[in-house]
C-alpha cells in the first residue's frame, strides 16, 4: 500500500482490525449488540469520540509532558464523552436510554486510548483524523455485523422489522434465545476472528 | 518529553479548564432540548402505565399529547388526602418539592429507602365520564444501585393493578434494568394491591408466583436482580400505605368508589 492515508484507513477493518485483530473493546460490543438502532448509535458516537480525540491529542502531542500525558488523554476523551451523552440525550433520548451506561462507558474502551496512545501521539492531526474514522470502521464494522446477526436470529427483526415471522406470532421461525443474551455475542465475535484469521493467516500470533 | 513539574502543573490546569468549559458548555446549550425529552417520556410512562400506550410504539409529540388529552393531572396533599384544586400541575415540581424541607417531610426509617416525601404529590386521573376510570400514582425508591422512578395505575376499584412502569433508573442492564422488561411489567396487570383493611399488600417474590386469579398478590421476582425485585416490590407498598398515598386513596374509597 503506497498511500499512507488510504492505509491508515482502511488497515484497521481487515488487517488491523481493533476487535477482532487487537481485541480490544469487547465489552461494549457484546452490550449494545442486540439491536441494530443501538449498534448504529454506539458506533457512530464512538467513530465521533475517537476521531475528535486522535485530532485533539494529536494537535498538542508535542507540548504534552510525558509524565502526565495519560491524564491528559483521558481528561480529553472523557470531555467528548460526556458531550457525546448530552447530544445523545439531547437528539435520540429512546436511544440513549437503552444505550444506558455504555455511552459513558465509552470513555473506558481501550480502542479510544489505544489510539491516543499508539497513534495520535506520533503523528499530525490529519493523519490522526484517518486513524481514528478507520479504527471507528473497524470497530463499527464488527458491532454491525455482530447486531445484524443477532437481531435477525435473536429476536427476527432487523432495524426493529420483523424478516423472520416468529412462531409466537403465528410464523415458522423459532428465535435463537442464545443470541439475544450477551454469551452469544463471544460466540459471533469468536467467529469472525476465526474467518480473519484463516483468510489472513498472518493475524495468527506466534504460540 | 521532559519538562519542569511546573509546567507540568500548569499544562494540566489548562487542559482541564478547556474541558470544563467545553463539558459545561454543551451541558448548558442542550439542557432545554434534554427537559423537554425527559417531560415527553415520563408523559409516555404515564400512557404506558394507564395501558394507552404501548412500550414499543414508537410516538411523536403529537400522539403523546393526544393520547394525554383526556388524562387530568392532578396535585394531591398526602397528610388529608385532598385533591388541591387550586395548585397548577403544569409548573409543580414534585422532585424539587421533594427536597425542600419547606415543603416535603422525612418519613423516617422505611424498607423502601424514600428519604424525603413531599406534601403535595402530582397525581393522574383518567375519567369517563367525570367518573374515576383510572389512578396513576407517581412511585420511587431504592432498587440496587439508584433510585427508580415510575408510575403505578390503579383501577377505579381502586384494588386491581392496571399497568406499572419505570422511567428512570439506573439498575443494572440485563438483570435489574429488566423492571424495563414489558413482559414483567405484564405480569402485574390484574393483581390485587391491597389485602385486609387496605394494607398494602403486594409483593415481588422470589421466584414465580401463580397466575392473577389464583396469586393476586404476588408477582414472579426478575432473576438475577433480587436486590431490585425487593426494592420495587418495597416502594410500591410504601406509596399505596399511609406514608404514601394512603390517605388520598381512603379519601377516593368514601367519595367516588362504589359498592
Amino acid at each position: 500500500m503506497a498511500d499512507p492515508a488510504s492505509e491508515a484507513l482502511i488497515d484497521p477493518l481487515f488487517n488491523n482490525n481493533p476487535i477482532a485483530f487487537q481485541v480490544l473493546g469487547i465489552c461494549s460490543a457484546l452490550a449494545v449488540t442486540t439491536k441494530m438502532d443501538t449498534a448504529v448509535v454506539m458506533s457512530i458516537a464512538v467513530i465521533a469520540v475517537l476521531t475528535a480525540s486522535n485530532f485533539f491529542v494529536s494537535l498538542i502531542r508535542n507540548q504534552i509532558p510525558t509524565n502526565i500525558r495519560i491524564i491528559v488523554q483521558l481528561t480529553i476523551i472523557a470531555s467528548l464523552v460526556i458531550v457525546t451523552d448530552q447530544i445523545l440525550k439531547a437528539y435520540v433520548f429512546e436511544i440513549s436510554k437503552q444505550l444506558s451506561v455504555f455511552v459513558g462507558l465509552i470513555i473506558t474502551n481501550c480502542i479510544i486510548m489505544g489510539r491516543a496512545e499508539a497513534f495520535a501521539m506520533q503523528n499530525p492531526p490529519a493523519m490522526s483524523i484517518v486513524d481514528g474514522i478507520g479504527n471507528g470502521l473497524g470497530y463499527a464494522l464488527i458491532l454491525l455485523m455482530t447486531a445484524a446477526i443477532r437481531e435477525i436470529f435473536g429476536s427476527g427483526n432487523f432495524f426493529g422489522i420483523p424478516v423472520l415471522p416468529l412462531a409466537s406470532e403465528g410464523g415458522w421461525y423459532i428465535p435463537n434465545g442464545l443470541l439475544v443474551l450477551s454469551p452469544g455475542a463471544f460466540f459471533i465475535i469468536g467467529f469472525f476472528i476465526w474467518i480473519l484469521r484463516t483468510w489472513k493467516p498472518d493475524q495468527v500470533e506466534p504460540e | 518529553m521532559q519538562r519542569s513539574a511546573s509546567y507540568s502543573i500548569l499544562f494540566a490546569a489548562v487542559v482541564c479548564l478547556v474541558c470544563a468549559v467545553f463539558v459545561s458548555a454543551s451541558a448548558v446549550s442542550l439542557r432545554e432540548r434534554q427537559n423537554e425529552n425527559a417531560y415527553l417520556d415520563k408523559q409516555r410512562n404515564v400512557l404506558i402505565a394507564a395501558g394507552l400506550a404501548n412500550d414499543d410504539e414508537k410516538l411523536t409529540t403529537e400522539d403523546i399529547q393526544t393520547r394525554f388529552a383526556p388524562i387530568k393531572s392532578v396535585v394531591v396533599d398526602l397528610a388529608t388526602g385532598d385533591e388541591l384544586r387550586g395548585v397548577d400541575p403544569q409548573t409543580f415540581d414534585q422532585r424539587k418539592n421533594s427536597l425542600d424541607p419547606e415543603t416535603s417531610r422525612a418519613p423516617g426509617k422505611n424498607p423502601a429507602g424514600v428519604q424525603r416525601v413531599p406534601n403535595q404529590a402530582l397525581v393522574y386521573r383518567l375519567e369517563d365520564n367525570n367518573e374515576l376510570g383510572l389512578l396513576i400514582l407517581p412511585i420511587e425508591g431504592k432498587g440496587l444501585w439508584s433510585t427508580l422512578y415510575g408510575f403505578i395505575a390503579l383501577d377505579a376499584d381502586l384494588e386491581t393493578i392496571k399497568g406499572i412502569t419505570f422511567y428512570e433508573h439506573k439498575e443494572t442492564p440485563g438483570l435489574g434494568g429488566e423492571v424495563d422488561n414489558p413482559k414483567w411489567k405484564a405480569l402485574w396487570v390484574g393483581r390485587r394491591a391491597f389485602g385486609e383493611d387496605n394494607e398494602p399488600r403486594i409483593a415481588v417474590i422470589r421466584g414465580r408466583a401463580g397466575p392473577a386469579s389464583e396469586d393476586p398478590y404476588r408477582v414472579d421476582g426478575l432473576a438475577g436482580a433480587t436486590m431490585t425485585s425487593r426494592g420495587v416490590g418495597r416502594l410500591v407498598r410504601f406509596w399505596l400505605g399511609d406514608d404514601g398515598f394512603g390517605a388520598y386513596l381512603n379519601t377516593l374509597r368514601k367519595t367516588e368508589v362504589k359498592g
